[in-house]
């Protein structure tokens, strides 16, 4: 059986008093694409960092493509761009990505890093120096930076923080384009919408330890039915369960579709005036917000 | 040692592209072209000066343009040396680098490695074109100068070893004042050490002693001193060599080089540990 790309157990990291990361425990199978995802100052840039050696654990495991986290060589086939991306800015950009793949012993031909360049818009821009780069320029060097190694597993910490529309759709061709070729990602993203559109699975961190994680057919599955009704009485109430009031709307949540017709002859008989019925499923960003509120809460 | 040695280039191309290696040129040259004009005045001034004394004067002026091209490389050292560590740990130019399959002990060492290089090669050559302004216009040369230089070499390792040290803990600016603070420190306390050895009070001599135990700066500086006098000076003029900051009366001993050796490896050890231990 092959070693997941990423297995991490416990994680536990501690700054002064307050607890950053408290017992993170998930997977990244291989070629799989995963989402983190929580509020901001939940741990997720910290689990990361520990993932790479960056950060020492207070305690946990880790386990990159099957060699344990403290020995370098486990990130060897292991690409990143940091959240806080900057590069050796006296270099070009073509010094940058030959440098890596020196520090990541392999060996790549010139034309291959080069074409890496191009693959994040900065083909024409390879003999320029860094310095002289915006910051969108930066962070699409720092994804040439986290492929150019032929990497088996690439980390991703807010990859489109500093791009602009154009750049943010050539990161969702990368990802899915990486996922074609069965590379792993673990992706840090605050846009819900692209982690919906590529990735296969979530691990939503809150508080420092993990709130939920599963596919998005898990976490999404739950359906809900928006109704519009008039007189409604308590046995009627009973009768949709736990449902929360949105306006003048019921927002029911239901398994089920099929349910829908007898739960409005339900209602009907009960003598309750249906206006409107409209079934709907719920996005991840709702999921997300529903977990933090109800963490805040609990 | 792959590892080691492309951290070391990089640290090199980073002080030559960052136009570190201009200023220190042209900071030389203005050294260099000054200490010329005063060698060429000191045989046009002091025509009726015996030849002794004419030779303790070059050696006097000498040992000082060396202090100031010694201070040009520990202050470039030392500023160097600050944001290479802690500048790219802050920037987070390290956390690229450090995520690569490298242990950051030999990031740590290519990167004493490539400071090593240019502080030893600007002495080497900045010292040997001093030593020949000399010999040109007085006709002065050195006993020693290889070793001479070498231990100015040394001293620039020194304190560019503490300042790696000191950029694991501290910020890069911080790292480079306290480094040089520390350098300026430990020659003011080598000097009242010599005047306390001058006046027989052993109290205020024992001061430089501990100073050079605590950061040996100051006591290679001497031996380079020592390095670039002529022997027979000090048996001619011992009174001059009393206390002088400038002229160097002991030579240095075996044990303190192996003393500033260890001391070297042990603060390079520490530096490693502490960047080990450091979360990015």
């Amino acid at each position: 059986m092959t070693s997941p790309a990423v297995w991490a157990s416990g994680l536990r990291k501690r700054y002064g008093k307050r607890q950053a990361v408290d017992g993170v425990t998930f997977e990244v199978g291989r070629g799989e694409v995963v989402a983190l995802l929580g509020p901001n100052g939940a741990g997720k840039t910290t689990v990361i960092k520990m993932l790479l050696g960056l950060v020492r654990p207070d305690a946990g495991e880790v386990m990159l493509l099957g060699r344990p986290g403290t020995d370098p060589q486990s990130r060897a086939r292991v690409g990143y761009l940091p959240e806080l991306f900057r590069y050796q800015p006296w270099l070009t950009a073509a010094e940058v990505l030959r440098l890596h793949t020196r520090l990541a012993s392999v060996t790549v031909p010139a034309a291959e890093q080069q074409d890496c360049l191009g693959l994040v818009g900065l083909a024409d821009r390879a003999g320029d120096r860094v310095g002289g780069f915006s910051k969108g320029m930066q962070q699409r060097l720092g994804l040439a930076v986290a492929l150019v190694a032929r990497p088996e597993l690439v980390v991703l910490d807010e990859p489109t923080s500093a791009l602009d529309p154009i750049g943010r759709a050539d990161v969702r061709d990368l990802l899915l384009s990486l996922r074609e070729r069965e590379v792993a990602v673990l992706l840090n993203s605050h846009l819900i919408g692209e982690v919906e559109r590529v990735c296969d699975r979530v691990v939503i961190l809150d508080h420092g330890r993990v709130a939920t994680s599963g596919t998005l057919a898990e976490l999404l599955g739950q359906r809900e039915l928006r109704l519009r009704l008039e007189g409604v009485t308590a046995e009627a109430e009973s009768c949709l369960g736990s449902y929360k009031k949105e306006g003048d709307q019921y927002v029911v949540p239901i398994i089920d579709l099929e349910t829908v017709p007898d739960l409005v002859a339900a209602l009907v008989k009960l003598g309750v005036r249906v206006h409107a019925v409209e079934p709907g499923r719920i996005t991840l960003e709702e999921r997300l917000l529903d977990i933090i509120r109800s963490g805040e809460t609990s | 040692m792959r590892i080691v040695l492309t951290v070391a280039g990089l640290t090199l191309r980073e002080a030559a592209r960052r136009r570190v290696l201009r200023s220190l040129a042209v900071l030389t040259i203005v050294l260099l072209s000054l200490s010329a004009w005063g060698f060429s005045r000191i045989n046009a001034e002091y025509g009726g000066l015996t030849s002794g004394e004419s030779k303790l004067a070059a050696a006097l002026v000498l040992n000082l343009v060396m202090f100031g091209l010694s201070l040009i490389a520990a202050l470039g050292t030392a500023f160097l040396a600050g944001p290479t560590v802690a500048g790219e740990s802050e920037s987070g130019i390290a956390l690229a680098v450090l995520a690569r399959p490298v242990r950051r002990a030999w990031v740590l060492l290519g990167k004493w490695l490539g400071l090593v290089a240019f502080g030893a090669g600007f002495v080497a050559v900045a010292g040997a074109a001093q030593l020949v302004i000399v010999q040109v216009t007085t006709g002065y040369w050195p006993p020693d100068p290889v070793t001479g230089l070498a231990l100015l070499a040394a001293q620039s390792v020194t304190l560019l070893t503490l300042g790696l040290l000191l950029s694991t803990v501290i910020s890069p600016m911080a790292s480079g004042v306290v480094a040089v603070g520390l350098f300026g420190a430990t020659w003011i306390a080598g000097v009242v050490g010599g005047l306390g050895q001058a006046l027989g009070n052993a109290s205020v001599e024992r001061i430089g002693t501990v100073s050079q135990m605590l950061l040996p700066t100051d006591g290679l500086w001497r031996g380079a001193m020592r390095a670039f006098q002529d022997p027979t000076l000090i048996s001619q003029f011992s009174e001059a060599f009393q206390g002088h900051p400038f002229l160097s009366s002991s030579p240095l001993t075996v044990a303190y080089l192996l003393w500033a050796l260890v001391w070297v490896a042990l603060v390079l050890a520490l530096a490693g540990l502490a960047f080990q231990r450091r979360d990015l």
